[in-house]
């Protein structure tokens, strides 16, 4: 008879003493798996209430399913087979099928133990999640990796400069480099060489701008962002670099 | 990183592209795959039962028997199958630790078993989850205080060259290593009661003479009975003074609760004697005769059934504290109450509220001697309310203490809470040790990362002098160290430190160049050398005692910066780097004079030694004779120059 964990939920009357639950099949009533029980359970008792609502709440989960393999197979560059390997990792770790940006800021944690990056995966989630409804699904994420895997550099640079421009007003500000700047150096961490100075986002922001922005009118537009990237050779080299991933 | 965030990583390199406008530098290359095969379902036939997964799967934890080609040794060819001949039960859980990154624990299954499997598959128990983990402890102490016990049993063979002392001492905390202890035993549990028998027949009144009132049998033979507790002193005097030689921490004896006890039985006797026929303290002396009655406590050495009683009550004191003051609480309210209430009424026994605390206990106790009794209507109601809750409050504590008692007779030794709080401390201590394996695993094998890429690159000119087998072979042997997923991981790490242009490197470093920040300059090529001794005094001392003189590489090219870290070993450079391996110093040497890249880089790659390495970590330990490459800041846990 294995008795379940006495801090239960149910509080029958005539059992309220013993703290057991009614079906107990073992003489002594064995009271909270062996540990002595003290003052503090019997405080407890008065301070307890009823829980069982919110347990229901938590079981309507969202699910999503997401459209099926031929769709995606025509709108997205990717195989089949290669499709197919994307899901199961997909829903491996999200297994309702949608990624909130919680569960996308953990994921994306793991890959940068010694700093933080959850504010760049802030930036990545809302670069991801083009119709902007909270959470990433499985067609956000395959066509996000489509461009991103397969896609001509032109989309390439298309979508970091819709990653840099926060607003989505098709200018990226000063601000908005040096807050996507900060994000990319806090993935860091503390324990750099050299060590990393206050201004040192900033040093490159400017840096940045410098290259970029053509007319020096403080803001760069995707024109001058696409022209400046195509004449940067490492730029251009380094859009290469990921295309046997996958 | 957990197994199911593996299925990320390609979106996470994928992501870098977010990167690559911002970077200034060119980015390292990316690992290729050298043998891309298509993702395969392997079978794994295990006892007859056939479990099925990707090879992926097993391939996530690449230091356990199925990920790696241990898995080989088992492979079936004509049914073109793994088998193992093992538990088919405990390896769903082995397999959905692989499929889910959590290993449980069930709870059905027997400890040493699940032990076994998880010894076989090479998997370490503390990665078991939090929601196991608990059950799987305490399971493994059980078991491990059961071995212990039946090993004591079993230890009754005498160890040679005892000293008396000892063999005494073992004698008398175990009565059954030897006839003489059994006799000794038997003795003083003999002289107890009869020492005890004698100070309970002392007080009954033996026959008198007629014309006499009765006196009790202590009085009529006083010699008789003088002589008894004489004996019965005497022996147990010995016996204290016998237990206090031998008792392998005297000092710790004496402060035990048995010799305490032993203490209080004997000191009445030596107190009266010292104290005889005064009259004054005579009434003292009579009190001191209730302490004789401790002797009865000594017969706790004799059952071990009134020494789990006595801890059963040490143990469960708060809930014996929360009756007491339940009570108390109880019994001043009601006996306020009764006082009241019986107020009013003529030759009332209620006198006040403490007399009335007497009517209160012996109600409550459902005891009700009878001598105070309540007349008045009022009194009589609230007399009935008293006893009722009377029954309430005792019995709620009761049952607690009764538990008590039996958990702890079946497991006598049962570590307390404070213990398994240390385990857990320690449990995540090691949890914590090996996440930070990761990440400097990430150090490590950047620097056979970047050892590998020198071989790369310097392979063109030198395509003469090394042959083409040895040098990819020496790649090989390095790269066959860290997996296919690892490497991709680590060249991620790397593509960020090119972007914002700064390495990571671990904590320690990091603190020594935090606290020469105000010394050194941005970027970091200033030699000021002479002030960085004084601060390195200051901090690591332990590791910057072999590291004093600060390098001065004469030999390295024009162009390189001088080191301005100090804690570089350096004398004896161009001996080790002309002892070590041919290819690789000249391969090493070139690479400086190629590499043409700013600050951090250039400056470190100044250090050439084939000093050993060692993280501080456990886990990642670089082998011998490896040399490192421009890496110098992680160069400051050297501990050890290799004696090449």
């Amino acid at each position: 008879c294995s008795h379940a964990h006495p801090r239960s939920r149910r509080l029958s009357p005539l059992f309220l003493l013993i703290g057991s639950k009614p079906r107990r099949c073992s003489a002594f009533p064995e009271i909270n798996d062996g540990a002595p029980v003290g003052w503090d359970y019997f405080s407890r008792l008065s301070t307890r209430r009823l829980d069982s609502v919110e347990d229901e709440l938590e079981l309507s989960t969202v699910r999503h399913r997401p459209e099926g393999l031929e769709q995606l197979e025509a709108q997205t560059r990717f195989s089949r087979k290669e499709l197919q390997i994307l899901y199961r990792g997909f829903k491996n770790e999200c297994p309702s099928g949608v990624v909130n940006e919680e569960t996308f800021k953990d994921i994306y944690s793991q890959f940068f133990p010694q700093g933080d990056a959850s504010t760049y995966a802030h930036f990545l989630f809302n670069a991801f999640d083009t119709d902007h409804n909270g959470s990433v699904s499985f067609e956000d994420f395959v066509m996000g990796l489509s461009i991103l895997l397969r896609g001509t550099v032109q989309e390439k640079l298309i979508w970091a400069f819709n990653l840099y421009d926060i607003n989505k007003d098709g200018y990226i500000s000063k601000e908005e480099m040096l807050d996507i700047m900060k994000a990319i150096y806090d993935m860091m961490g503390k324990c750099t060489y050299p060590v990393l100075k206050e201004e040192t986002p900033r040093q490159h922001v400017e840096v940045f701008f410098q290259k970029m922005d053509k007319n020096k009118d403080g803001v760069v537009t995707i024109d001058e962002f696409i022209d400046s990237c195509q004449n940067d050779e490492n730029i251009m080299r380094s859009m290469h670099l990921f295309e046997n991933v996958l | 990183m957990a197994a199911g965030v593996a299925a990320w990583l390609p979106f996470a390199r994928a992501a870098a592209i977010g990167w690559m406008p911002v970077a200034n530098l060119p980015m390292p290359v990316a690992p290729t795959e050298k043998n891309k095969r298509q993702d395969e379902v392997i079978i794994l036939n295990v006892s007859g039962r056939r479990f099925q997964t990707w090879r992926n799967t097993l391939d996530r934890y690449p230091d356990t028997l199925l990920g790696s080609s241990e898995k080989e040794f088992f492979y079936n060819e004509e049914t073109k199958e793994y088998f193992f001949d093992r538990d088919p039960d405990v390896f769903r859980s082995v397999l959905n630790f692989y499929r889910t990154g959590k290993l449980h624990y069930p709870r059905y299954e027997c400890i040493s078993s699940y032990d076994e499997e998880l010894a076989f598959f090479g998997i370490v128990p503390e990665i078991i989850g939090d929601c196991c983990y608990e059950e799987y402890k305490d399971r493994k102490r059980e078991n491990a205080e059961r071995l212990m016990d039946d090993q004591e049993d079993n230890k009754d063979a005498k160890l040679p060259n005892m000293t008396f002392r000892e063999t005494m001492w073992r004698a008398f905390e175990n009565p059954h290593t030897s006839t003489m202890a059994l006799v000794f035993y038997y003795v003083t549990g003999f002289f107890i009661a009869v020492s005890v028998i004698t100070n309970v027949v002392e007080t009954v009144p033996c026959g008198s003479a007629p014309n006499q009132k009765e006196v009790p049998c202590g009085e009529r033979y006083t010699v008789a009975f003088f002589c008894m507790d004489t004996a019965c002193v005497m022996i147990f005097t010995v016996e204290y003074l016998m237990r206090l030689f031998a008792a392998p921490n005297r000092y710790r004896f004496m402060r035990s609760v048995m010799s305490i006890i032993d203490v209080v039985a004997i000191l009445p006797y030596y107190i009266g004697l010292v104290m005889t026929d005064n009259e004054d303290v005579s009434g003292a002396f009579v009190t001191l005769r209730v302490f004789r009655v401790f002797r009865i406590f000594k017969f706790s050495r004799h059952s071990q059934g009134l020494r789990i009683l006595g801890y059963t009550l040490k143990s469960c004191a708060s809930e014996l504290g929360f009756l007491l003051f339940s009570l108390t609480m109880a019994i001043i309210i009601f006996a306020t109450v009764m006082f009241y209430a019986e107020k009013g009424s003529s030759s009332s026994k209620f006198t006040s509220i403490p007399a009335s605390f007497w009517y209160t206990i012996v109600t409550m106790t459902t005891l009700g001697y009878g001598d105070m009794v309540p007349k008045t209507i009022a009194g009589k109601i609230f007399g009935s309310i008293c006893s009722l809750s009377g029954v309430l409050v005792i019995a709620l504590p009761v049952p607690v203490i009764v538990s008590n008692f039996s958990r702890i007779y079946h497991q006598n030794q049962r570590a307390d809470k404070r213990r398994a709080q240390k385990v857990q401390k320690a449990r995540l201590a090691r949890i914590r040790l090996s996440k930070a394996g990761s990440s400097s695993a990430f150090l490590h094998s950047k620097r056979n990362g970047l050892f590998n890429e020198a071989l790369e690159l310097t392979q063109l000119p030198y395509k003469m002098s090394l042959s083409e087998q040895s040098s990819t072979k020496e790649e090989q042997h390095l790269g066959k160290s860290s997996s296919l997923l690892e490497s991709q991981h680590h060249h991620l790490l790397h593509c960020l430190e090119k972007t914002t242009n700064h390495e990571f490197v671990d904590e320690q470093y990091y603190q020594q160049s935090y606290l020469e920040g105000g010394l050194q300059n941005y970027p970091p090529r200033s030699p000021s050398l002479s002030s960085q001794d004084g601060v390195t005094g200051t901090c690591c001392s332990r590791r910057s005692k072999k590291h004093n003189t600060p390098l001065r590489n004469a030999s390295a090219p024009a162009h390189m910066q001088p080191l301005t870290h100090p804690q570089t070993h350096h004398h004896g450079l161009q001996e080790l780097s002309t002892i070590h391996i041919q290819p690789l110093s000249t391969s090493r040497s070139s690479l400086n004079m190629r590499i043409d890249e700013p600050a951090p880089l250039n400056c470190q790659s100044s250090q050439i030694t084939t000093a050993i390495i060692s993280i501080p970590t456990p886990p990642v330990t670089t082998p011998e004779g490896d040399a490192h490459l421009p890496t110098g800041p992680s160069h400051q846990n050297v501990v050890k120059v290799s004696a090449l």
